[in-house]
């Protein structure tokens, strides 16, 4: 059913008896065309492009848990496309378009903000690196501003401009950045999918894959075995395990990324900033709650949940930041599991099995990547042909000396 | 007597003291011993706040930290802390306590116009409208919905207040001091084990203190009081009240928070705010009780309404009543006490309506079997409860007060926090302790799902002694108090069916059982689906009162059990926690540690300008009378240098000592260049890969001796650098003959550079230092100023003649000042890293902006460094395509076609007459200086294909400035290409 | 954290700097192998969930490079080694 604000009040009249199920359940067929791997964003936005996109039939998403489970459901919800080297800006600048369009392509309201993003720097290398960025933003086509130290000040008056151990020199800003609810945009993807006939299936895990030949055939599922022609694999944070049951090894390792929530607030930080001297980012959401973050724990782990030094990190990051912070009060913490590349950057490619492809290695970017990854990775299964703005993407570009590294931190995935 | 609801005996409050304080600007008064809650409601207030989303008028639905409703901005200005529990704040004189989340005032809110329009505000009624147009979210919906949004207001000034962090260390730590808690202390107290005993509250006991129970046949407080008593006199054990377990982290490593300060105006002189604890325990005993929870029913969200445990804690602890005529709306024996503890303090108890249908009546009160509430009124608070009897009938009661148990939920976050799963106990109608819980942790009484005081008291002592036998610590089972065990006895009753109105599961967040409907008829019937779509569980109390309920009610709607619909999973902090406590000292300047060099001293006489670099405080230029813009002192340095000799602290450079009979070889497999050919009293420039073949650092290493060599490093790298070394040698070639030693520290360096440099220095060094017995790229130990032990090194990052001569750090001071004064005939200046900046750009030299980590040797033009004759770390992979493409990135020299035009860093590079797109992006500048020696901006830049291009025109382009600029690509050496100076 | 030194007894995992898959002591030998074995030697990872044997640095301590045996799903430690023991173990020496 399509959503609109007359729906809302005919409905909110009649005490809401009328609404319907956003996707079905359904039982899972013996085989389809393309089944994807991975019920989080990357997925159903993939199956959803298919569907949409690409005129494919007879898809599914199996899902080991449930749907918008895995990193869409847990991460600081932020959209941006203000990356420096050009295997990502256009990619992320192609998301950023998609983004734009979302809500009503998808007739589902994803609270897409844009209400600003802000890289703060502290010292003149840092602003050189920053110059540097807003202009391959620029020639790409996306929006990028430096602002000075008082132009900071214009946005942010509470920010530490006195008493800084690191002053703030000024910041490098995209405007078009923001925020969308995170669970909304999976919630969004999933109800179009399902609309276009898609099997949403929860609940399903894949334990093996039926390989012959080279070539993939199925997937053993705790569900039972599922036939495929076509397997697109979007386990981000899994994609080490999933893969291994197709024989491959990745430059991926897992770790755990924290993130945090204060008690609501009235609004308090309009857009994102992202602190240029510690590890601390953070916005505000429309619920009041500052969505905050920093780095990963640093080690290899499937626990979904961190250490205290972390936590303590990053709270140190934001007072150092913003002094006002000290007695706004943590609420809740969470973990996600990281698919840390090794240069920091994703792979949507054909891997050396026929039929078989790989959505992987987003490290704690993916969200934002969310539409265009889906998008892309749509295009390659449907195509057999990268899409171009993700065919640098390739597996083996570290093979080739291609990496995509934006921090420069080299084969260290838990540095990036 | 301090308020008309106050009884007029009991309670453990002195009241011997009065404590004055204002809500919303109204005094009040109440005693030690008082939260803010239990104060307001002895003074007659029950409206306290305001809810999320309908702006619902609230009271205090608990007496404890799993409050809800009532919270408060508690202080003022600077200090103002927003959305404080009034359950937990303890009173003070002169205390200042503001409403939230209302406007104009908390019983007049203009916002509650949308519990008016509550039809169209049902859950996730965001997710499909608000789309049309689309630019009308940022600029009309989004606004409207976040000034709506969010509970109290950050000042936005500067936390005043200081935090701090400590650690500490016991056998057994015990979480909670309720019965469980203090005996399992007890035992462990008794036994000689290092104990900690941590509970949220100012006053031990738990609910002991809540209640008319009695322990070895006292009342049960002054059992608790008698056990804290005895613990407290043992040096074994420390007590530590106020304090939360917030978190259960890996290996025993728990974090709490002190609130050391809170319940006074403000921290004493000295004192911290709060302090971070984190506490490794050997072992630990979860005893942090039971959580009660509410029934939902039509109107159960009145100011008024509140949980039957809570009103009891309100009566006995406090000696507060909750109203003056009381009803109670039960399901369990538990809520029964209630009754009796009011009816024995002399309050009104107007019905005890109870779900359960048989069993026996309380004596003299009207209890009325198997009837439930189906409505209740009153808009501040409530007046009435209308109740449904056992056979339909219908009856409304006056009522000021109605205290409702549903059950309790075991306090069992703790357990789950290493993403254990609770196990659904039917006994209780709860979640209790599951599999996976924290190694090391066990859950005791309530928190257990033991719901007796013997229950806990037995339980105590059982997790006690199991952790001390782990521990093999000897122990005596202390015998147990005599206390009650009575059943629950409860009959699950999640909400209130066949009645009108809308029901409440999470007050704050304003869930109601409609819209778990909704959310059931929209397929959102996981429990995490559930939580998310309606945001159920999500507000501050983190779903303590609310989620079971909310799952329960799904259960019924689904046909799965409570255990299938599942949980979600509890997460730290147990309870919120101030930030600036996390952040402890760590903030302002004190954010990261400042490293000073050993000329800061002498610097700052001289009035330097400093600058951050990573952790270091450097010289950044020294400004002289007279001039008043940074340019004029950095041009000066550096013609004074280039004209005569400057002086530079060098000292925060890595320095690594290489020693051992291997130490050549184990150098040549960590530069991509040969050192071991390198002869005694030389140094060589080296260029240090990674492994995947881009370039890590450069920096030059000197030979002293057949097997003791010197390495310098970047200032960035230095701590990187030793670490890989160590990695190299422990871990890749463990068998060589070389040891590392990192003396960053232990070395004070200065550059001495200049036509002149060699002549300062002739004054210092004791030494011969002509070219002929110190020629260029010599190294040696030499002595400074009539003996002192020396290093000198004649190397040039400036292209001058230029040595880095180095002491022992404890003289570097001295040795800043003796080059000074040696200078001082030749015009010598001591210049910073501005000049240091503009003499390497001018020379060539690649530094931060260059060395990114993005690029090889072959991008810096040092591409014949790599030697392919011998296995080093990086050089297989430096040979892969993308990184040998010929057309690839090549370092250049850029200048401004027009000298009076100006470069900017980062600005790209791009063909004249080229769109600007990124097709056509052929490089930037990485860094830009001014060159006073050659009168206009200069820069470094990597450009595709370019040292082709060396000579044509190209245009530099800034696009956040709007600017451009007609560039020349040169050479990166400005000056001196042929090196004839720094061999001079 | 908390980290079994083998010298030094339980240490706190933030005295440490983190690096990876202790495979990364098995380095190809350069002047032998190319840029395939290379190649798998730095990029590719097992990335298990389970048992871990990875390599931890006591930066904020004696300087020993550790082998870790570490379940990444629980984070047990099941065992720390000193790196250089398990390189010379391995066969590494010059």
């Amino acid at each position: 059913m399509r959503y609109s604000i007359w729906n809302v009040l005919a409905q909110g009249l009649t005490g809401h008896r009328g609404w319907k199920p956003v996707w079905r359940d359904p039982a899972p067929q013996a085989d389809y065309d393309i089944v994807i791997v991975g019920g989080g964003g990357h997925g159903l936005a993939t199956a959803y492009y298919l569907a949409r996109e690409f005129g494919a039939r007879r898809i599914a998403v199996l899902e080991k848990g449930w749907l918008g489970g895995g990193n869409v459901g847990r991460n600081t919800t932020i959209i941006r496309s203000n990356y420096l080297l050009p295997g990502n800006e256009p990619f992320y600048e192609f998301s950023m378009k998609l983004w734009e369009g979302l809500e009503q392509e998808l007739n589902y309201n994803a609270m897409v903000s844009q209400r600003g993003i802000i890289n703060l720097f502290h010292t003149d290398a840092q602003r050189d690196a920053f110059v540097r960025r807003g202009n391959a933003m620029i020639l790409h086509g996306a929006d990028a501003e430096l602002l000075d130290r008082e132009g900071v000040r214009r946005l942010y008056p509470f920010l530490d401009f006195d008493n800084a151990r690191f002053p703030i020199k000024g910041a490098l800003m995209q405007r078009r950045g923001g925020t969308a609810r995170h669970d909304a945009v999976a919630w969004g993807y999933a109800r179009a999918a399902d609309a276009l006939g898609v099997d949403l299936i929860q609940n399903c895990e894949v334990t093996g894959m039926r390989i012959e030949a080279g070539r993939i055939r199925g997937l053993e599922t705790t569900r039972g075995r599922i036939g495929a022609r076509k397997v697109g694999v979007a386990v981000a944070g899994w994609s080490s395990r999933v893969m291994a049951m197709a024989g491959l090894r990745l430059p991926i390792e897992s770790h755990v990324l924290q993130a945090f929530v204060t008690e609501g607030l009235k609004p308090f930080i309009d857009g994102v900033m992202t602190f240029g001297a510690g590890h601390f980012y953070v916005s505000q959401s429309d619920k009041g709650g500052l969505v905050f973050g920093g780095d990963i724990d640093g080690y290899n782990s499937y626990a979904q949940r961190g250490n205290l030094p972390v936590i303590e990190d990053v709270a140190e990051g934001g007072m150092a930041l913003i002094p006002a912070l000290g007695r706004a009060r943590l609420l809740r913490s969470w973990g996600g599991v990281m698919d840390m590349s090794m240069d920091g950057s994703p792979i949507i490619d054909r891997t050396p099995v026929e039929g078989l492809y790989l959505n992987a290695g987003w490290c704690y970017g993916g969200f934002k990547a969310t539409p265009a990854s889906g998008f892309c990775f749509a295009h390659l299964i449907a195509r057999d042909a990268p899409h171009p703005t993700a065919a640098a993407y390739r597996l083996d570009r570290f093979r080739r000396g291609l990496m995509i590294d934006e921090k420069g931190q080299g084969a260290t995935p838990n540095l990036h | 007597m301090s308020g008309p609801f106050r009884l007029p005996s009991g309670g453990l409050i002195d009241r011997g003291r009065t404590l004055r304080f204002t809500f919303d600007g109204r005094a009040f008064a109440g005693h030690p011993g008082d939260t803010l809650a239990s104060a307001l409601l002895a003074g007659g207030v029950r409206l306290m706040g305001r809810s999320f989303k309908y702006h619902r008028p609230r009271g205090p639905l608990s007496a404890g930290s799993e409050e809800p409703n009532a919270l408060v901005t508690l202080r003022s200005g600077a200090r103002a802390e927003p959305n404080t529990r009034a359950t937990v704040a303890e009173i003070y004189d002169g205390l200042q306590a503001t409403s939230q989340n209302r406007w104009p005032s908390l019983r007049f809110d203009l916002m509650a116009v949308n519990d008016l329009i509550h039809p169209f505000l049902a859950a996730g009624f965001y997710y499909k409208t608000f789309m049309w147009p689309a630019r009308f979210w940022e600029r009309l919906y989004e606004p409207l919905i976040r000034r709506a949004a969010g509970l109290g207001r950050l000042s936005g000034e500067a936390d005043p207040d200081g935090y701090d962090k400590g650690f500490r260390h016991c056998d057994l730590l015990v979480i909670g001091a309720g019965p469980a808690g203090l005996m399992a202390a007890l035992t462990a107290g008794r036994a000689g084990a290092r104990v900690i005993l941590a509970d949220e509250d100012f006053l031990p006991g738990g609910r002991l203190n809540a209640e008319r129970l009695e322990v070895a046949d006292m009342p049960g407080a002054d059992w608790a009081a008698a056990v804290v008593a005895e613990l407290a006199a043992l040096p074994n054990l420390r007590l530590m009240p106020r304090t939360t377990v917030i978190g259960a982290f890996d290996h025993g490593i728990y974090g709490a928070v002190e609130r050391v300060a809170d319940h006074l105006p403000e921290p004493p002189p000295g004192r911290p705010r709060q302090v971070l604890w984190r506490i490794y325990a050997r072992r630990a005993v979860l005893a942090a009780g039971a959580t009660e929870r509410p029934i939902a029913f039509p109107g159960n969200d009145r100011p008024g309404v509140m949980l039957a445990g809570a009103m009891r804690a309100y009566a006995n602890r406090w000696a507060v009543a909750a109203g003056r005529r009381v009803a109670l709306f039960v399901n369990n024996e538990d809520g029964l006490r209630t009754a009796a503890d009011l009816a024995e303090r002399g309050v009104e108890v107007v019905a005890v309506i109870d779900a359960r249908p048989e069993g026996a009546r309380l004596p003299g009160l009207r209890h009325l079997r198997g009837a439930e509430v189906v409505a209740t009124a009153g808009r501040l608070g409530l007046r009435s409860v209308t109740l449904r009897h056992s056979d339909g009938r219908r009856e409304t009661i006056a009522a000021d007060a109605l205290g409702v148990s549903g059950g309790w939920n075991p306090n069992l976050q703790l357990t789950v926090h290493h993403r254990g799963r609770p196990r659904w106990d039917e006994a209780i109608a709860a979640f209790v302790p599951g599999p996976g819980g924290p190694p090391g942790l066990a859950a005791a009484g309530a928190a257990a799902g033991l719901m007796s005081t013997h229950g806990a008291l037995a339980s105590g002592r059982a997790r006690a002694l199991e952790a001390l036998a782990d521990l093999g610590i000897a122990a005596r089972a202390a015998d147990l108090p005599r206390a009650e065990d009575a059943p629950v006895s409860l009959r699950p009753v999640w909400h209130v069916a066949g009645a009108r109105g809308r029901a409440w599961i999470d007050q704050q967040n304003d869930v109601t059982v409609k819209d778990i409907a909704l959310a059931h008829a929209e397929n959102f019937t996981g429990a995490e689906h559930l939580k998310r779509y309606t945001t159920l569980g999500m507000a501050t109390d983190q779903g303590r009162t609310g989620n079971v309920i909310g799952l329960a009610v799904m259960a019924g709607l689904t046909g799965r059990s409570i255990a299938e619909t599942g949980t979600t999973a509890a997460r730290p902090p147990y309870t919120p926690v101030a930030i600036g406590a996390l952040a402890g000292r760590s903030r302002g300047k004190a954010f990261r540690p400042v490293r000073l060099t050993p000329s800061h001293r002498w610097a700052e006489e001289q009035g330097a300008v400093f600058v951050e670099a990573g952790l270091w405080l450097r010289t950044q230029y020294i400004p002289r009378p007279g001039e008043t813009h940074w340019r004029q002192s950095v041009d000066r340095e550096v013609l004074a240098t280039r004209a005569s000799v400057g002086i530079c602290d060098v000292s925060t450079l890595g320095k690594i000592d290489i020693q051992g009979a291997d130490a050549g070889a184990f150098l040549d497999r960590v530069y991509a260049n040969t050192f071991s050919t390198l002869p005694v009293g030389r140094c060589r420039y080296g260029i240090m890969l990674r492994e995947d073949g881009i370039v890590f650092d450069d920096g030059t290493t000197a030979r002293l001796a057949e097997d003791e060599w010197v390495m310098t490093t970047t200032t960035a790298n230095a701590v990187a650098v030793f670490r890989h070394l160590e990695f190299c040698r422990q871990c890749l070639w463990p068998a060589l003959d070389v040891q590392l030693i990192s003396t960053t520290e232990a070395w004070a360096q200065y550059s001495v550079a200049g036509p002149n440099a060699r002549r300062l220095l002739e004054r210092i060094v004791d030494q011969d230092i002509s070219d002929a017995a110190f020629p260029y790229m010599a190294a040696g130990r030499v002595t400074v100023c009539g003996g002192l032990r020396a290093r000198l090194f004649r190397i040039s990052f400036s292209g001058e003649l230029a040595y880095e001569i180095a002491v022992p750090a404890r003289y570097g001071d001295g040795l800043i000042r003796a080059l000074v004064e040696a200078g001082r005939d030749f015009d010598a200046v001591v210049y910073g890293t501005e000049a240091l900046g503009v003499l390497r750009v001018e020379k060539g030299h690649v530094a931060g902006g260059e060395l990114n980590g993005q690029m090889t040797a072959l991008n810096m033009g040092l591409g014949r460094m790599v030697s392919r004759k011998k296995d080093a770390i990086g050089v297989v992979l430096s040979g892969r395509e993308g990184l040998t493409d010929p057309g690839g990135h090549r370092l250049v020299g850029v200048r401004p076609v027009d000298p009076s035009a100006g470069l900017t860093a980062g600005s790209h590079l791009l063909e004249p007459g080229a769109a600007k797109v990124a097709e056509n992006d052929l490089g930037w500048l990485t860094s830009k200086v001014y060159s006073p020696h050659l009168g206009h901006d200069i820069a470094l830049a990597y450009l595709r294909g370019g040292e082709a291009r060396i000579g044509s025109r190209m245009r530099a382009v800034n696009l956040l400035a709007g600017t451009e600029t007609e560039v020349e690509i040169t050479s990166p050496h400005f000056i001196d290409p042929q090196g004839e100076r720094l061999r001079g | 954290m908390l980290i079994p030194h083998p010298l030094l007894g339980p240490r706190d995992a933030q005295e440490f700097v983190y690096l990876g898959d202790a495979a990364l002591i098995d380095r190809p030998d350069g002047t032998a192998a190319g840029i395939e074995a290379f190649h798998d030697y730095l990029y590719l990872r097992d990335n298990p969930a389970g048992q871990h044997r990875e390599l931890w640095y006591h930066e904020q301590g004696d300087r020993s490079w550790l082998v870790v045996t570490r379940d990444t799903v629980t984070h047990e430690i099941l065992k720390a080694e000193l790196a250089r023991d398990v390189a010379l173990a391995r066969g590494r020496g010059r």
